[in-house]
């Protein structure tokens, strides 16, 4: 028997408010596959399942806010018998992590008494009681139900012409062209937060967060200046070709930062428990910034294994859903190092601010064409500042500077790619 | 297509690009990338939803050219006339 707990979306999460179930007691569940979407001050995001199994019991009612930590539901594993386990009398088994800090700042009023909470700091164990199932109601895809909100629409109330009968963004707007509204005016939610993406709320988060890798991590900092001549030249001929099939000088520093990380896997991990623990994987974190401000920072699996077609494909979806509702809980906390680019609008270069417990980020600024020395003689050239901040209790400086020459390497030969 | 035409089309594949901003309110010689805030993933994207709507190529070196309602409008009009 499995706990499938209410994940932590990054580390300035606290809590999160289960928003709806996609499975019921008995439903058989694949790894990957999204069972609920959890919402948090960062948007509606789709969670996803580690493991195979049977959905034995929901503990967590729709609705609910939650710590992270909580237990949502039992999953039966492979091999296991998949019913409800007794109820009322079981104390929850003790914690196997350390308690989290996130969870002890909660107001004790926002974790429901009735409901088991593995891993709250200063929380009794509660005993646990039966959970009644809600009963079935359309699935709503995050991006409408974000939609239907911003509209004063209960998306619940919809007839859903999606997937399974699910209520899509078309559903959504088509009832705001006919002037549907919620029956009641929308709740004001007298809880821990108002409902969805909230810019005060997302400030706070990211203030929580890097004021804490600020506090614990010894940043150190260096910068590159990388001719981008070779690549840009490159990417200019590749996209001879339709719109769709283009791609953007993103996908170049991303791929090249992954290649890189394969050479330097010390700054590719995480710094738990007092130690660097390298990852198996090269999973980027890309910062997209968000119209309604602030920023998020999911993953793209495996970059180093990607092709540029195959990555910018990815880039593309992370973007669209980032923005749109539908990041999976597992892409906020796969990345294994971060990159954050500026883009074409940006400044000329970027410190960041590592996002623990990761060890490192890279910045890239704008491209700029700039003064550059060859061969004796100025010349004008299309420049970008590629910078590191990473964690000195990991890597040093020397290391750094391997790091950053490896990525201005390999972005010299983009046809390697 | 006339002229109004291709403003209405390129300000709906815009707002669809940035669903919360009014792009027809935009002047028409205001960079849009500024004005609207979008960024070269949205660009491209806009790209790709203009060519699919009016058939027009829109090669890479000619995206200066679009930075502006009033630069789509022209080059659209000019590039959809036969053989031009």
């Amino acid at each position: 028997m499995t706990d499938f707990l209410m994940p932590s979306l990054g580390a300035d999460m606290e809590s999160g408010k289960l928003v709806q179930w996609l499975v019921k007691p008995g439903s058989a569940v694949k790894k990957g596959d999204v069972i609920a979407v959890v919402e948090t001050h960062k948007g509606a995001f789709e969670i996803d399942i580690f493991e195979d199994g049977v959905v034995s019991e929901l503990c967590a009612s729709e609705g609910d806010e939650l710590p992270v930590g909580a237990v949502l539901a039992y999953l039966a594993n492979p091999g296991e018998e998949a019913k409800p386990l007794a109820k009322a009398t079981e104390v929850l088994p003790a914690p196997g992590a350390a308690p989290r800090e996130a969870a002890a700042g909660m107001p004790k009023e926002t974790i429901c008494p009735e409901k088991k909470v593995a891993d709250t700091a200063g929380l009794a164990p509660a005993a646990r009681l039966s959970v009644t199932v809600p009963a079935p109601r359309a699935k709503v895809s995050p991006a409408a139900r974000r939609r239907a909100r911003a509209l004063g629409i209960d998306p619940d109330t919809l007839q859903g012409t999606g997937i399974e009968g699910s209520v899509t963004l078309a559903d959504v707007e088509l009832a705001a062209a006919k002037g549907i509204r919620a029956k009641a005016p929308f709740p004001t939610e007298p809880a821990v937060r108002r409902r969805g993406f909230d810019p005060t709320e997302m400030r706070q988060a990211i203030a929580a967060a890097m004021s804490k890798s600020k506090r614990e991590i010894p940043h150190f900092y260096m910068s590159s200046t990388i001719d981008m001549s070779r690549p840009l030249a490159w990417l200019e001929a590749f996209n001879e070709r339709t719109p769709e099939e283009r791609l953007l000088p993103a996908v170049l520093l991303l791929k090249a930062t992954a290649l890189a990380l394969r050479e330097h896997p010390r700054f590719n991990g995480f710094w738990k428990d007092g130690r660097f623990q390298p990852a198996d994987d090269i999973h980027v974190g890309w910062a997209i910034a968000l119209r309604g401000g602030g920023l998020i920072a999911p993953a793209i699996h495996e970059v180093d294994k990607l092709s540029l077609q195959h990555l910018m494909a990815a880039l593309r979806d992370l973007v669209a859903r980032a923005r749109g509702g539908g990041i999976r809980g597992s892409e906020m906390m796969d990345p294994t190092c971060t990159v954050t680019s500026l883009g074409d609008r940006g400044a000329q270069s970027v410190l960041g601010v590592i996002y623990p417990p990761q060890v490192a980020i890279l910045g890239f600024g704008r491209v700029l064409t700039r003064p550059w020395v060859t061969g004796g003689n100025v010349v004008a050239r299309a420049l970008i500042t590629a910078s590191l901040a990473a964690d000195h209790r990991a890597s040093d400086g020397h290391a750094g500077g391997l790091f950053l020459a490896a990525i201005d390497r390999i972005l010299q030969e983009p046809e390697t790619l | 297509m006339t002229e109004a035409d291709i403003r209405k089309l390129a300000c709906e594949l815009l707002s669809d690009i940035a669903p919360d901003t009014d792009p027809a309110s935009l002047s028409g010689d205001k960079d849009i990338r500024e004005g609207l805030d979008i960024d070269s993933m949205d660009f491209l994207n806009f790209v790709i939803a203009l060519t699919k709507r009016t058939g027009i190529a829109l090669p890479e070196k000619d995206y200066p050219k679009l930075v502006t309602l009033d630069g789509i409008v022209a080059y659209v009009a000019r590039e959809a006339q036969p053989s031009g």
